[in-house]
């Protein structure tokens, strides 16, 4: 039996011929320039070969790309941990202003309006999250992360405290695991409870004297609150630990609770999720790191202070160091502030709460078993006896990005799924529309989507086994 | 739906009820939050509670009651907001460069890469509907093959100096022999030197520098640095001062008889008219291609990542491949995604997850705009202005321009009589801004985005070293 929707979509597909959708550039015209320069010849290159096209034909193959790609304003995005949020366009006109644009080695008396703005993000963000000092360098929130354990090396360092070890729940990020290991640490994994949260049993039985910190993601990527978390904060730190906060799901407790409040020592934030700043297919985002009173002398070189006559950049006493080559994705900071700004108070609390209740409400609509919940701003169902992954091509077919499938791994067939502030009960009902329409549809129907979409079920594995990583390479094949 | 298996014994209304909460409804929401109070009412009625906050399952320990004290204000008054706080910055006319760059950036790529579909959609997980960004960065990726001549790219690290940190990581994990030694030059920038320290704190390696002569790499030294021991030789071309290396054939050869990893730094101009990197001995390209697709801000940037073959299944960060669909067209997906970290955690080749694929996009949409003739005389002009702006600065009694005996690209050292940072601070004064290097060496970079204020800034240079 196959399932009914009521979402029609067709993604536009542009073909070429029986065996290309859009042309590469390269196929379109492709010139061999000789190299001919006031320098000597044995300084330069013989040859440039690149696609040589005008700005019409630029102009149609780059929109055709873009009609053959699916964003947060094409439809619903319920991608769980990814908050894809609508992107205000007005934030977009504040960053391309020409002032946002500064060369980073200007003096600090001729960019007082670039320190100003990044001293007022960081107070906003140390208020958001109860911290006390915030760095903007981190380009992305793995990058907080990695400079957020650094933090806690430089702490117990300072301290001639030897610790080897961080704990990281087995529903965590995988970025997490990979950050602590890059910042040479030994990862411990914590199973989770029963009932989807960290075990304290298991906590207790982990932690030790060679305990760095605990990374803690509050909701966690099952959307459920840490209801022990001053209990876990109290452990954490009897043998010494620090308490770390990935700031991933933040978008659950905007004005209702702060990592600080909760005993976290560190935590990052992911402004192109909590902050609305656009995703860019993959990036750029941002990761700033708060941290306590404590912990602010180990922050990464340079930040920003108020100084007698404006705003100056310093190196704190026992920093880091540099995560990035400058300060990070300044554009996307000031695409943030802007946000925030904007928003207020009430805004950003507000923003939460509808996040929250849209969660709730679509589980409440889908089809699927939703095991543990309450929610906070995401859930997970199961696909059952289905494949999560076929579920998700399926759900192409209707017109909605599907949710994150088959992680966290607690929940067999997972279809984790966080529709955020931004839809309207209609677009969830449209949605859960689609959960349960896969969910009616049969085998055959999932293997064989999508079938709307620019283009039908890649081979995977043959990319893989066969890698053709540009045009050249295609060339060779 | 069916709630199972959370807290046996506690149904599901229990549960809600011991989360119930106290806080009154806002009274102004988030803009972009589209329900209607009807709407909020059906909602909340259909999942079994009167208010938002009662959704909430935080212990009253740590519920957060405050404020932040953020008065929310409307798009315009935001706007007035952060762009009277920008307005704070002088008006300067940069001479700056030093591995940040400045050129021109087409209205086409504005335009073309703010479209919605781009701009707001996120890693291509799902890639039937992801196609045009897949192949735009496949796209990105074939231009860096071209650029370097190495035969893989991935689609982008965070900028230069985290790509110099993964490169070294790279080095730890595909070598053979176990060398503990990274050589750079003493010239390295801090920012590049300070990402590296840290990239390399879960290793037990040391950092040392060579010296260089006369503004390249200095190869007797060098020679004598690099041993057994070494696991990567790291050079810039240009250099960070602006001069063309003249023999990283060389250097190539030295690292290459240690058995070291050669990591080269460039950006995609540079690499456009200089030596291809392949063709020196390079094992790896790192560094800064938004140098093209952004104008110069505040140092973001996108780092580049190429790598000869044999290092594939080592590469950090996301790669795009091509494929096939089940009708037989061609297709691009993400590729050989057991590297990474949402599958491979803490034996992960990095833990980078979200990069700078939007400004690849906005790179790879530069490079097409200006085509390889284009693409050329950018390069070429980065040469010639450079020159001819030294030799006008060098007219200047007590001003001595290039310092360094060499060519030059987009940037050089100039050395002054007169103290640096006075002759910086007067020139700020005029409305210029140079890199203060020494005690009396400024830097001074110019591409054509600031070649229509050079008279001034000669005029103004004059007036300064008196």
């Amino acid at each position: 039996m196959t399932g009914e929707s009521p979402l029609g979509y067709n993604q536009a597909r542009w073909t070429d011929d029986e065996d290309t959708y859009e042309p590469l550039l390269s196929e379109k015209n492709t010139e061999s320039v000789a190299v001919d320069s006031a320098l000597p010849d044995d300084l330069t290159r013989d040859s440039l070969e690149l696609p040589n096209l005008s700005e019409p034909e630029l102009a149609r193959h780059y929109t055709r790309l873009s009609e053959m790609n699916y964003g947060v304003e094409s439809g619903p995005f319920p991608l769980g941990s990814c908050t894809m949020k609508y992107n205000p366009k007005f934030t977009e006109d504040v960053a391309a202003v020409a002032d946002a644009s500064v060369h980073p080695d200007r003096s600090e008396q001729s960019t007082q309006g670039t320190l100003e703005l990044q001293y007022e993000l960081q107070q906003y963000l140390g208020k958001i999250g109860g911290m006390d000092a915030v760095t903007l360098q981190p380009p992305a929130g793995a990058a907080g992360e990695f400079a957020g354990i650094l933090i806690a090396n430089a702490y117990h360092e300072s301290r001639d405290d030897d610790r080897s070890e961080v704990l990281i729940p087995d529903s965590a990020h995988g970025t997490n695991f990979a950050s602590a290991a890059m910042a040479g640490y030994d990862v411990v994994t914590l199973p989770s409870g029963e009932d989807g949260r960290v075990d304290l049993d298991a906590l207790a039985a982990a932690l030790s004297e060679d305990t760095a910190a605990l990374m803690l993601t509050n909701p966690n990527t099952l959307g459920l609150f840490e209801r022990d978390i001053t209990e876990i904060s109290e452990m954490v730190h009897d043998v010494g630990g620090l308490l770390y906060y990935d700031g991933a799901n933040l978008n659950a407790l905007l004005g209702h609770g702060r990592p600080g409040d909760m005993g976290f020592d560190i935590m990052h934030y992911n402004v192109h999720k909590t902050f609305a700043t656009p995703h860019g297919g993959g990036g750029p985002g941002a990761g700033p790191v708060g941290v306590v009173e404590e912990l602010a002398e180990f922050l990464p070189d340079p930040h920003v202070r108020e100084s007698d006559d404006g705003y100056e950049l310093y190196a704190p006493e026992n920093s880091i160091g540099k995560v990035h080559g400058y300060q990070g994705n300044w554009l996307v900071a000031v695409k943030a502030y802007a946000y925030i700004a904007r928003l207020g108070d009430e805004g950003l609390a507000d923003a939460s709460a509808k996040a929250v209740l849209n969660a709730n409400y679509l589980a409440e609509m889908v089809d699927y078993e939703v095991p543990f919940g309450p929610f906070h701003h995401e859930f997970v169902a199961s696909a059952g006896e289905q494949d999560a992954g076929d579920v998700a091509k399926r759900m192409l077919d209707y017109g909605v990005h599907p949710p994150t499938t088959k992680w966290p791994e607690i929940v067999g067939e997972a279809l984790m799924t966080e529709p955020t502030e931004i839809e309207s009960q209609r677009t969830l009902d449209q949605l859960a529309a689609a959960f349960n329409a896969a969910r009616a549809d049969d085998i055959e129907t999932l293997e064989a989507a999508p079938e709307r979409t620019a283009a039908r079920r890649i081979d995977q594995v043959s990319a893989a086994r066969d890698p053709r990583l540009s045009w050249q390479a295609l060339d060779e094949a | 739906m069916q709630f199972t298996a959370a807290e046996p014994g506690l149904s599901l209304a229990m549960r809600r009820k011991t989360v119930y909460a106290q806080f009154p409804m806002t009274a102004n929401g988030s803009p972009y939050a589209p329900h209607t109070p009807a709407e909020t009412e059906a909602m909340l009625s259909a999942v079994g509670v009167d208010r938002e906050e009662a959704l909430f399952d935080i212990p009253d320990d740590v519920r957060f009651d405050g404020e932040f004290g953020i008065d929310a204000r409307s798009e315009r008054a935001t706007r007035e907001l952060v762009e009277d706080t920008l307005a704070k910055n002088d008006d300067l006319v940069e001479f700056l460069g030093r591995g940040h760059y400045d050129h021109y950036v087409p209205s086409m790529v504005d335009h073309l890469s703010a479209r919605s579909e781009f701009l707001t959609s996120y890693t291509q997980y799902q890639p039937e509907v992801a196609q045009g960004f897949l192949q735009a960065l496949f796209e990105y990726q074939s231009m860096l093959v071209e650029l370097t001549g190495l035969s893989v790219a991935n689609c982008s690290m965070y900028d230069a100096a985290t790509a110099l940190g993964e490169a070294a990581t790279l080095a730890v994990r595909v070598r053979e022999t176990t060398g503990d030694r990274i050589v750079v030059p003493e010239t390295l920038s801090a920012g590049r030197r300070g990402t590296l320290e840290n990239y390399i704190a879960g290793h037990d390696i040391t950092i040392d520098t060579y010296p260089m002569d006369d503004g390249n790499v200095d190869r007797e030294v060098l020679a004598e640095s690099v041993d057994e021991e070494t696991l990567l030789v790291y050079a810039e071309n240009p250099t960070v001062r602006g001069t063309i290396e003249e023999g990283l054939g060389a250097v190539g050869e030295l690292a290459d008889d240690n058995d070291a990893l050669f990591v080269l730094g460039s950006d995609p101009v540079a690499l456009a008219l200089l030596q291809e990197p392949s063709s020196v001995g390079a094992d790896v390209v790192v560094g800064d291609a938004a140098t093209l697709g952004l104008p110069s801000a505040y140092g973001m940037g996108l780092g580049i990542f190429a790598c000869r073959e044999e290092f594939l299944r080592q590469v950090p960060g996301r790669l795009v491949g091509a494929s096939e669909d089940t009708t037989g067209h061609r297709a691009y997906t993400l590729t050989l995604q057991t590297r990474e970290q949402h599958i491979r955690r803490e034996r992960a080749t990095s833990n980078i997850c979200t990069n700078q694929a939007w400004v690849a996009l906005r790179t790879a949409m530069h490079v097409a705009w200006l085509g390889p003739d284009g693409l050329l005389d950018l390069a070429e002009d980065c040469v010639t202005l450079a020159r001819d702006l030294a030799d006008r600065l060098n007219d200047i009694r007590g001003v001595k321009a290039p310092v360094h005996d060499r060519h030059h690209f987009r940037e050089f050292i100039v050395r002054t009589d007169q103290p640096a940072s006075a002759v910086a601070a007067d020139l700020e004064s005029a409305g210029y801004a140079v890199h203060v290097v020494g005690e009396h060496e400024l830097q001074v970079c110019v591409t054509e985005t600031n070649e229509r204020k050079i008279d001034g800034f000669v005029a103004a240079f004059e007036e300064a070293a008196r």
